[in-house]
């Protein structure tokens, strides 16, 4: 317990330290609060937005706006990788226009998505949903045909049939795939948003930042990107939470030496 | 006598090569055939083609019953499913859950239903698979050197605890295997395979237990041996 607390505290030291100097320079003039506000301004600010209520407000808008565009990526990519990685067919109609479209920058699509769905929540769901469609068709894809052959064969013998082997055999050995490819596409999601509510945006945590550049309130500015960080760990959290539980038994989970 | 399993004329080529030359193959009800043959023989894809895992050519003509099982040289468990299920899979019938559990019993793993097949040992694991094919009563079993991997003890036990089975369930059996030893203990028949056919054809006739250093287990050991091109004296 004594070296667990210890090895805490060791590696609080560099960050606390950063922080005092950080606040330290603030305070002496090293620079102006235009530039970059000091901790004791930031978490005043953090603390002022969380009373009144805005930021929970402005978080919600954009845990929708996140959560729709998954949501859609996800049944999109999901979908694709079904129909490509089960049939040679599905693989020669959907796998080149895929490979194609994902070496597109895609939040350089922002003008047409405007010029095509406009300025409301449409085009920003839309921009998280196609960054987020493509690690999920890529990563799933890849994980059904990585499916260890060895292992369909058995099923084979013991008499599944197609919808057997993909039930119990295909699917179950695409899941780790599926889940880097899921991991990865939340944090595409995340950045498409910082993006999408940069533009015409009135409500979200992108909002909140653009806002306070108009204000030079650099102490807003920091608490936005905060909270991208801090959703960004929790979604991350979320998933490895689910990977645990979806990957139970599986050999690289196990504990060493537990065999 | 009629033969269960009935073959002739199975031709298997990869590319050039020729790896069964219009094979001829009988296997009578209830008998244990061991297959030996050369490293690259073409052991395996007889028996691949037996199981329907490679397509069989439709010039050969193939009588096989129904259900056929396979015990591959590894387990080929799937890791996302306990023991228990890992037998059960596609089983079809009444209460496949008891069923599983009845054949996990047989073989010595009643304890270990809900494990996951990566907590299992090489010999817990090969003995799952054996469960796995013997649940669905087959009535042919193809064995693929199911023993091959395992240590020299755990091998032994194997060959103890499959002689048990063989005597209780009495399934006809095909078994591929690269030892001499195994072929003459466990086999009513050994056949090799040698240039695409059946070349040699030795019925085992040792009473039961059969022991290592009888007179004619040595004997039948090394016609085989010779059979197999290995040189003894």
């Amino acid at each position: 317990m004594r070296i667990r607390i210890s090895f805490v505290a060791r590696r609080l030291i560099s960050p606390l330290l950063i922080l005092a100097a950080w606040q330290a320079a603030s305070w002496l003039g090293a620079f102006s609060p235009r530039v970059l506000a000091p901790p004791s301004a930031i978490l005043m600010a953090a603390w002022k937005l969380a009373a009144s209520g805005a930021l929970l407000h402005h978080l919600l808008v954009s845990l929708g706006r996140v959560v729709a565009g998954l949501g859609i990526g996800l049944a999109l990519g999901s979908a694709l990788a079904l129909v490509a990685g089960l049939s040679r067919l599905g693989e020669d109609i959907v796998d080149a226009p895929m490979q194609m479209l994902r070496t597109l920058p895609f939040l350089g699509l922002v003008p047409l998505f405007i010029l095509w769905f406009g300025i409301g929540e449409t085009p920003k769901i839309a921009l998280v949903a196609l960054g987020s469609t493509f690690p999920i068709y890529l990563n799933l894809f890849a994980g059904i045909r990585g499916v260890d052959r060895r292992l369909v064969e058995a099923g084979q013998v013991f008499g599944l049939d197609r919808a057997g082997l993909i039930r119990h055999v295909i699917l179950p050995g695409a899941l780790p795939s599926a889940l880097v490819g899921l991991r990865y596409a939340l944090g595409v999601a995340w950045l498409s948003l910082v993006v999408a509510e940069q533009i015409n945006a009135n409500a979200g945590i992108g909002f909140l930042i653009a806002d306070a550049r108009d204000f030079l309130r650099t102490d807003i500015i920091v608490v936005g990107l905060l909270v991208y960080a801090m959703l960004g760990l929790v979604a991350d959290a979320l998933v490895r939470a689910l990977e645990r539980r979806a990957l139970r038994g599986r050999p690289s989970l196990l504990p060493m030496g537990s065999a | 006598m009629t033969g269960l399993v009935r073959v002739r004329g199975l031709t298997r080529r990869f590319g050039a090569a020729c790896v069964l030359d219009s094979l001829d193959l009988d296997i009578a009800p209830g008998e244990i055939v061991a297959l030996l043959g050369r490293s690259g023989a073409g052991k395996t894809t007889l028996l691949r083609t037996l199981a329907g895992l490679d397509p069989a050519p439709p010039d050969a003509e193939i009588v096989l019953p129904h259900p056929i099982s396979m015990v591959f040289q590894e387990p080929r468990l799937l890791p996302w499913k306990s023991v228990w299920r890992n037998v059960a899979l596609g089983l079809s019938g009444p209460d496949p859950r008891g069923r599983a559990e009845a054949a996990l019993h047989e073989v010595g793993l009643g304890q270990r239903l809900d494990a996951w097949p990566a907590t299992l040992s090489g010999g817990e694991a090969q003995r799952v698979a054996l469960a796995r094919a013997l649940v669905r009563a087959p009535r042919l079993l193809l064995l693929d050197e199911p023993f091959a991997a395992l240590d020299a003890l755990t091998r032994m036990r194997m060959h103890a605890l499959v002689g048990d089975l063989w005597r209780a369930h009495a399934p006809t059996t095909l078994m591929v295997t690269h030892d001499v030893d195994e072929a003459v203990l466990l086999a009513d028949r050994c056949v090799v395979l040698e240039g695409g056919r059946l070349t040699t054809d030795l019925r085992v006739e040792l009473a039961s237990p059969r022991r290592h250093g009888h007179p004619r287990f040595v004997a039948l050991r090394q016609n085989l041996l010779a059979a197999l091109g290995v040189d003894v004296h």
